[in-house]
């Protein structure tokens, strides 16, 4: 049975400078196409991307994956910013990987731009007020 | 010409101070030089608006019908642990505290989403909070049990008491393992792919005070919205800190406790907050004004960010073990700009603590002292300043041996 699925890689610092993805291809027998990436070798990286091809080689694919320390996490809906709770503090910028979310100078605001978003979730659990939320 | 505090308050209540915020300072001080700066104004307000891990609510919950002694028994607000082993009814939740069932970091970075933080800005929302107690039970206080909802309004007496807020400068955290690590400093990317600071700079309140001349035991001040007062210096203050030329601490240095009415608090300006990995804290909402009696003050409340240098500071190793190891200095100038350079890298900065909401609360303090609402305080006595000889010691390192044990 053949599967898609949209699905957010997060790589450790190791993992970055592997050919990992064209291996999913070559051995595995995946199509892919990287939507988003912010990889960049020594670094922690992350990359969102469509991958379709049969069930089982998507499940040996995405064990491989997991085997080189990649976490896979499938692609939410939908991210907003709640402005009545957000206060500035600009800790999800460091976060984003993406220029979704930029402070302004000399303002100091945090600003979000959803087109820039690539739902990766990863400002979610790190603002401390819960304004960053979450629609699956 | 110096000026005494009572000449401020007289034109405070005459309508005629003149007020800026030490935003506003920077540019008065540049263009007219200190000493016309110091005719020209009269006070200068600060703020801040950061986590405050060292704060807390104390509060009278009033005595149900029968009594009970919440003293020596077990008291939870909204779930969260609260300390009672004070008189019967008197109650203090501090900001760190989280429900005994928190998974706490059993899963790696945990989450940390209620804690005492929260539980302050419910009740300064108006929000209904739940009291559930046990007790042992006494002759006077026979009952054992008890669960109610609370209300800030019906609390007997609930105030801010907060033994370290407002420090004088700050670190600027880093990472230079190869992890990406969680601590209260906010996320830190590996390999210094991040740094955190957590400073208003030239707002921030004993910035512009360096040598704590006008800030003491007594001043008034905004706290959380409301009027707080400073109470005595905070936990940890070390006004022995190495300073620069112009007196400004280049790291922690002092610290306020404060205390202040949570009736007249804004949840606005107390907002829980969860830091993963690391835990629960309170954003706390702090200013200061600062009388500008002469030259001198007009001067160091004029000081601008490129002027105050904080230290970066390792929290991958360094920090946790305690090794006293500053890799360099960095000017709140560069911070603000979004990078910073160290050890060769260039390494973006993220805030933490938010200047907009600082410019606000010095513009709120600048309004409420124009309008007439609020009146500057003289100290009762001083903070402990750079020749008190006060360094912060670390824990006394005494292990019980084993005779001790047990006792
Ligand atoms: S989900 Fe958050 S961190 Fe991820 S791209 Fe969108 S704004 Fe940035
Ligand atoms: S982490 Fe949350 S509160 Fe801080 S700027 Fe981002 S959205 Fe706003």
């Amino acid at each position: 049975m053949k599967v898609a699925h949209r699905i957010v890689l997060h790589f450790p610092p190791a993992a970055t400078d592997q050919p990992i993805i064209y291996r999913l291809s070559k051995d595995y027998d995946l199509v892919f196409n990287i939507l988003k990436a912010s990889v960049s070798p020594q670094e922690e990286g992350l990359m969102v991307l469509d991958l379709s091809g049969e069930e089982a080689d998507y499940q040996r694919g995405a064990e491989y994956l997991r085997k080189h320390g990649v976490q896979l996490q499938p692609l939410v809906q939908d991210i907003r910013k709640n402005d009545d709770r957000c206060v500035d503090c600009g800790a999800c910028v460091g976060v984003c990987p993406t220029e979704a979310l930029t402070l302004e100078r000399p303002s100091m605001r945090v600003l979000f731009d959803p087109d820039q978003c690539v739902v990766c979730g990863e400002c979610v659990p790190c603002c401390p007020v819960e304004a960053m939320e979450l629609r699956f | 010409m110096a000026k005494t505090l009572e000449e401020i308050n007289e034109k405070i209540r005459k309508g005629q101070v003149v007020v800026v915020t030490a935003e506003e300072m920077v540019d008065v001080v540049a263009e007219k030089g200190p000493k016309g700066a110091a005719d020209a104004i009269d006070v200068v307000t600060t703020g801040t608006f950061g986590p405050m891990c060292s704060s807390g609510a104390m509060m009278n919950v009033g005595h149900p019908q029968p009594r009970i002694k919440l003293g020596g028994g077990q008291v939870r607000l909204n779930r969260v642990p609260a300390y009672a082993g004070l008189a019967a009814v008197d109650v203090y939740i501090g900001a760190t505290a989280i429900p005994d069932d928190d998974p706490r970091n059993a899963v790696f970075p945990g989450e940390f989403r209620y804690g005492g933080g929260h539980v302050i800005e419910d009740l300064a929302a108006g929000r209904r909070v739940l009291l559930e107690a046990t007790a042992y039970g006494t002759d006077c206080y026979p009952r054992r049990e008890i669960a109610t909802w609370i209300t800030l309004k019906e609390l007997n007496e609930a105030y801010l008491l907060n033994p370290r807020n407002g420090y004088q400068n700050y670190n600027v955290a880093v990472n230079r393992s190869d992890r990406t690590i969680y601590t209260y400093m906010g996320t830190l990317k590996a390999q210094l792919g991040s740094a955190n600071y957590c400073s208003a700079g030239q707002l921030s309140p004993l910035l512009n005070d360096p040598h704590y001349r006008t800030v003491g035991v007594g001043s008034r001040i905004f706290l959380g919205g409301g009027i707080g007062y400073v109470v005595w210096h905070g936990t940890q203050h070390s006004p022995g800190a190495k300073r620069n030329e112009r007196g400004v601490p280049m790291g922690g240095a002092g610290t306020l406790a404060v205390l202040g009415d949570l009736k007249q608090m804004d949840s606005k300006w107390l907002r829980g907050a969860s830091f993963r990995g690391y835990g629960a804290t309170l954003i706390v909402g702090l200013g200061i004004p600062i009388p500008v009696l002469d030259e001198e003050i007009a001067a160091q409340t004029g000081i601008s960010d490129s002027e105050i240098a904080a230290p970066v500071v390792d929290y991958s190793g360094p920090y946790p073990e305690r090794r006293p190891e500053v890799i360099c200095h960095v000017s709140y100038a560069q911070l603000k700009c979004g990078q910073i350079e160290a050890e060769g890298k260039t390494i973006p900065t993220t805030p933490l603590s938010s200047y907009p909401r600082a410019q606000e609360i010095a513009g709120t303090l600048k309004e409420w002292i124009i309008g007439g609402k609020f009146e500057l305080s003289a100290p009762v006595a001083g903070l402990p300043g750079a020749d008190s000889g006060m360094v912060m010691g670390p824990m006394p390192d005494s292990p019980p041996d084993q005779a001790d044990i047990g006792r």
